[in-house]
């Protein structure tokens, strides 16, 4: 019966006429144990969010372990939805409804909901022995510690096996459908449409039809259980967002930075060669690229980080798009290899989707702390151009920059993303594909040199790039490798002079590189405090200086896409105000860069907990520094 | 024998590199560098050797790239005048397959070294011999790291006296072929770098491999390791110890005087006059098995040392297949940009 009440109908059919509350946003958060299917429901309810036209960011949030030990604290898995009638900049700092599939979930996520916030409990999972394991002296939901918020106890597998028992499915199977139940009754509760997640089912479990029925079952058990119970007073409405015209999807980060390098192959009119190795968080760039080889995409799955990056360098000599995807420890171990195309001055991408460090550190969090790595983590003088996405969608855009700067000016490029946006998701305005930028490049063809030689390192006057004469390319037969050249033929040179000459134009070559400047958003004009982001930061910072603003408190906000090189106006534009704030998920390696290059005695906020800001705290934050500018 | 010739299917190692009429000379491939190997390394025979080979091949020059890691022996590219790519220490086969899957056209050559491909680089190098990537990898094993000066390498004897083994060296030595036959090499050889014409016999078959071709080549090392091959190059001693193989012949050597028969599942060396003609041991390239014990009747002390092609057989290739998957993907679906961009949930705000 679910088809004909989807689309967030108007509600005159519905439970006798509860009553109908307009929200302009909400943040919903789903938590259940790792196996309990938190992240497809939150990917779910967010597609019908989406297709309703609300605006939205998310926050998966999940541990390592595959499946760590059931019921524990450890193996707690959550996703975050932000939803709102309005462009939302964060997938929110605390949840107004906490989802919480099992006593883990419960204690790992309660300090978050606001007193009075919405709590909806799986109560079949509150056995004794699953309390204990968890540390509960006492079922919580029989005592008083929970009178502060609104409490719902929905025995959702008991209910969910209820509505699969005709289907012939196993107990234990029905059961797992309980997800499809929560996300059923949340549906319905904010007046989701409906068709999407059934259509969704079916094809997911094209080859299991009897357990694609079961969820679709158990999705409209959901639903219905909220129809027909009189314990949900209260629906709510969120209406759709007033965007910029265009046609919009839903998308991640890690699928927009995939998606950005198909186009920048087809704008470039090259080959893409992915050499990588898989690592939490950057994978899914890998399994994106790898269903798209239609594209002229090769994707090689290397044996490690180094024969992946190698394999990259390898096909970018050879005239095609080398790309690597992986995290901070990859990183470490491709440094070698991304200095040798330094040197050898090839195109090259080297994508970073950052986690927290050091070593293995948290691979399913996130954190901005390996821009230093980036700069200079490598051996000599080693200028490597750095830019970062800001949201999810945003990395279609990087990724195109990134390739318009390795084929320009024929370097490796670092781009930083992060593991909050590479796994967040959020609306994107699909562009127009004759809109984006050309990428076209011209290989050598002819001799550069006297005497009709070929000289590899002579260069462009304006943008200092090298030729990129390809293998196969007559007369132009040369040999580059990582020891210094001399500066135009490129034979191997150990003469001083020309090294420090040498070291120099790497440097001024990466120094030139065109970035469009930054902007600063300041919408009275009358700002004294700057603050200054990069990265996956946008969202937070942004929220955060507009509460402040809301408070009377001008703040203005900028935000760098290029981390090198600076974009040109970067020295006025801090030089403008009386305070500079960098917040950083890291110990302060942005303002440690703007301090060294610009002189500015930037405040660092930072933090490190494997977890985005909160708008909430960096409000604060801002509000404290702009009254001690005032007073 | 080329793997056509043993009746496998498959294309040359060739196929698809452009091809010239204009005749080569060795002195085509000789760059403008002065070659600055020590005096009487053993490098300088086989760059005259790879030089002098490859003309006889035909192919258009700028077709062919030497990708090398770093050693001494990776200071080739600079001597070749082709394409070339001195790289990192144990990498060049790892950039070299990057290479290899994105241009077909090309005939690309690995150089490296004992040190280079078997201790830094050995990750890569067995997983390029098991993807069976179209690549020439020859690799000169002086039993020495050269370069930095004299240490000991991973196919320096146990107990050897160097600079950082003062005491005698601990480590228990690679047998190359041994190691590449373990990760499943289609193509297998090994030369003496004094032997110009098996070198070039190898050379030439392992060129006409569609796939990994691993080539070791014994070479001295006149300064830090000098006359660790010379019983080789004795040529009485060398009658006694070389075992030349080649495809579809009875293994025999000294002059006939010696043959290599069964022995359990390995191999022995017999006297010919001790044993029945039809026990003596037929080589057969595409025999994995046959293979390996011919690589253990060699060790360290170079008693018996099997030189030729050891395995020669045909598997197909990792960047013919990566190829072939992208080719079969667009054929089966056109590229539309707009349409991937778009995907299937979109909403339109007016």
């Amino acid at each position: 019966m679910t088809t004909d009440v989807g689309n967030g109908a108007a509600p005159g059919g519905r439970n006798g006429g509860s009553e109908v509350r307009k929200l302009d946003r909400v943040v919903i958060r789903f938590a259940g144990d790792s196996g309990d299917g938190m992240q497809l429901t939150g990917d779910r309810f967010t597609s019908e969010a989406a297709a309703f036209g609300n605006d939205l960011a998310t926050l998966p949030n999940f541990p390592a372990e595959i499946r760590a030990p059931q019921g524990t604290l450890p193996g707690v898995s959550s996703f975050q939805l932000h939803f709102a009638d309005y462009d939302i900049l964060t997938p929110g700092d605390r949840p107004d409804v906490l989802v919480a599939m099992n006593p883990a979930a419960l204690k790992a996520n309660i300090g978050d909901l606001p007193k009075g916030g919405m709590l909806i409990v799986n109560t079949d999972e509150f056995t004794k022995r699953n309390l204990v394991k968890v540390g509960y002296d006492a079922n919580p939901l029989d005592d008083a510690s929970l009178e502060a918020y609104q409490v719902h106890k929905v025995a959702m597998a008991t209910l969910t096996i209820g509505a699969l028992e005709n289907t012939g499915l196993g107990k234990k199977d029905a059961e797992r459908a309980k997800n499809m139940f929560a996300l059923g009754l949340l549906s319905w509760m904010y007046h989701r449409p409906t068709e999407g997640t059934e259509r969704f089912l079916r094809e997911k479990f094209a080859k299991k039809p009897d357990i694609a029925e079961a969820n679709v079952l158990a999705f409209r058990a959901g639903w219905n259980y909220g129809e027909t119970t009189e314990s949900f007073a209260v629906t709510y409405e969120v209406a759709p967002a007033k965007l910029n015209l265009g046609t919009y999807r839903q998308i991640t980060g890690n699928t927009a930075l995939a998606y950005g390098i198909v186009a920048a192959g087809q704008r470039a009119g090259l080959p893409v060669v992915l050499g990588t190795y898989p690592i939490t968080p950057a994978s899914d760039i890998l399994h994106e690229l790898s269903k798209h080889k239609n594209f002229g995409i090769t994707t090689l799955q290397a044996e490690d980080e180094i024969a992946g990056i190698g394999a990259a360098l390898g096909a970018s000599y050879g005239g095609a798009l080398g790309v690597t995807s992986t995290s901070g420890p990859g990183i470490a171990l491709k440094s070698e290899t991304i200095g040798l195309a330094v040197m050898t001055e090839l195109p090259l991408v080297v994508i970073d989707v950052q986690r927290g460090g050091p070593s293995t550190g948290l691979p399913t969090k996130t954190e901005q702390a390996d821009l230093l790595q980036a700069m200079f983590g490598r051996n000599g003088e080693s200028p490597v151009p750095v830019i970062a996405p800001q949201s999810p969608a945003d990395c279609f855009d990087a990724a195109l920059d990134a390739v318009r700067i390795a084929v320009k000016y024929r370097t490796p490029v670092l781009l930083l993303s992060d593991g909050a946006i590479a796994n967040g998701s959020e609306p994107w305005l699909i562009p127009d594909v004759a809109e984006l930028p050309d990428l076209s490049v011209e290989f050598a063809t002819e001799p550069n040199g006297p005497d009709g030689a070929f000289w590899p390192y002579l260069r462009d006057p304006e943008t200092l790039a090298r030729p990129w004469a390809v293998p196969g390319t007559a007369g132009l037969q040369h040999r580059i490798g990582g020891l210094e050249k001399a500066d135009g033929s490129g034979n191997i040179s150990y003469d001083p002079a020309n090294h420090d000459h040498m070291v120099r134009l790497r440097q001024r070559k990466v120094d030139g590189i065109e970035v469009p400047d930054v902007e600063v958003d300041d919408p009275s004009g009358a700002a004294k405090v700057l603050v200054v982001g990069w990265g996956s930061s946008y969202g937070p910072i942004g929220a955060a200086a507009r509460r402040v603003r809301k408070l009377g408190l001008p703040v203005a906000h900028a935000h760098l896409r290029h981390l090198n090189p600076f974009p040109k106006n970067l020295g006025e534009v801090l030089s403008r105000y009386e305070r500079v704030v960098v917040p950083e998920m890291n110990l302060g390696q942005l303002a440690l860069l703007l301090r060294a290059k610009y002189l500015v005695d930037a405040i660092s906020y930072t933090k490190v907990q494997g977890l985005p800001f909160k708008a909430e705290e960096l409000q604060d934050v801002l509000a404290e520094v702009i009254k001690g500018v005032s007073a | 024998m080329t793997a056509t010739d043993l009746g496998l299917p498959g294309l040359g190692g060739l196929a698809g590199v452009p091809v010239t009429d204009e005749p080569q000379k060795a002195k085509d491939y000789k760059s403008d560098q002065e070659v600055r190997w020590c005096p009487g390394c053993g490098d300088y025979v086989v760059l005259n050797a790879v030089q002098s080979f490859l003309p006889t091949l035909g192919l258009k020059r700028e077709n062919i790239v030497f990708i090398s890691g770093i050693g001494c022996s990776s200071r080739f590219p600079y001597y070749m005048n082709t394409y070339g790519m001195h790289s990192i220490h144990g990498r060049a086969p790892a950039i070299a397959t990057g290479l290899a899957v994105a241009r077909p056209d090309l005939s690309v050559w690995v150089v490296t070294g004992d040190g280079d491909a078997l201790s830094i680089g050995g990750n890569h190098l067995i997983h390029t011999l098991r993807r069976n990537v179209n690549l020439k990898i020859l690799l000169f094993n002086n039993r020495i790291y050269g370069l930095t000066k004299g240490q000991y390498s991973p196919t320096s004897e146990e107990g050897k006296i160097t600079k950082s083994t003062p005491l005698g060296s601990l480590d228990h030595p690679f047998n190359p072929v041994s190691l590449a036959l373990g990760a499943e090499a289609s193509f297998v050889g090994r030369a003496v770098d004094s032997d110009r014409a098996g070198l070039t016999e190898v050379l030439r078959q392992a060129a006409e491999h569609r796939g990994s071709a691993l080539v070791e080549i014994y070479q001295n090392c006149p300064i830090f390791n000098d006359g660790a091959f010379d019983v080789l190059k004795d040529a009485d001693e060398a009658a006694q110890r070389i075992i030349n193989v080649v495809h579809g012949q009875p293994i025999t050597f000294g002059g006939g005087e010696h043959a290599v028969v069964r022995d359990g599942f390995g191999l022995a060396v017999a006297r010919t006059a001790d044993v029945a003609p039809e026990d003596i041991v037929v080589h057969d390239a595409a025999d994995l098995n046959l293979a390996f014990a011919l690589s253990r009747l060699s060790t360290q002390d170079l008693r018996h040392t099997v030189t030729g092609v050891f395995r020669n057989t045909a598997r197909t290739t990792y960047d013919d297949a990566a190829r072939a998957q992208v080719d079969a993907a667009k054929e089966a679906k056109a590229p539309d940009l707009a349409a991937l961009l778009r995907g299937k949930d979109t909403w339109t705000v007016a």
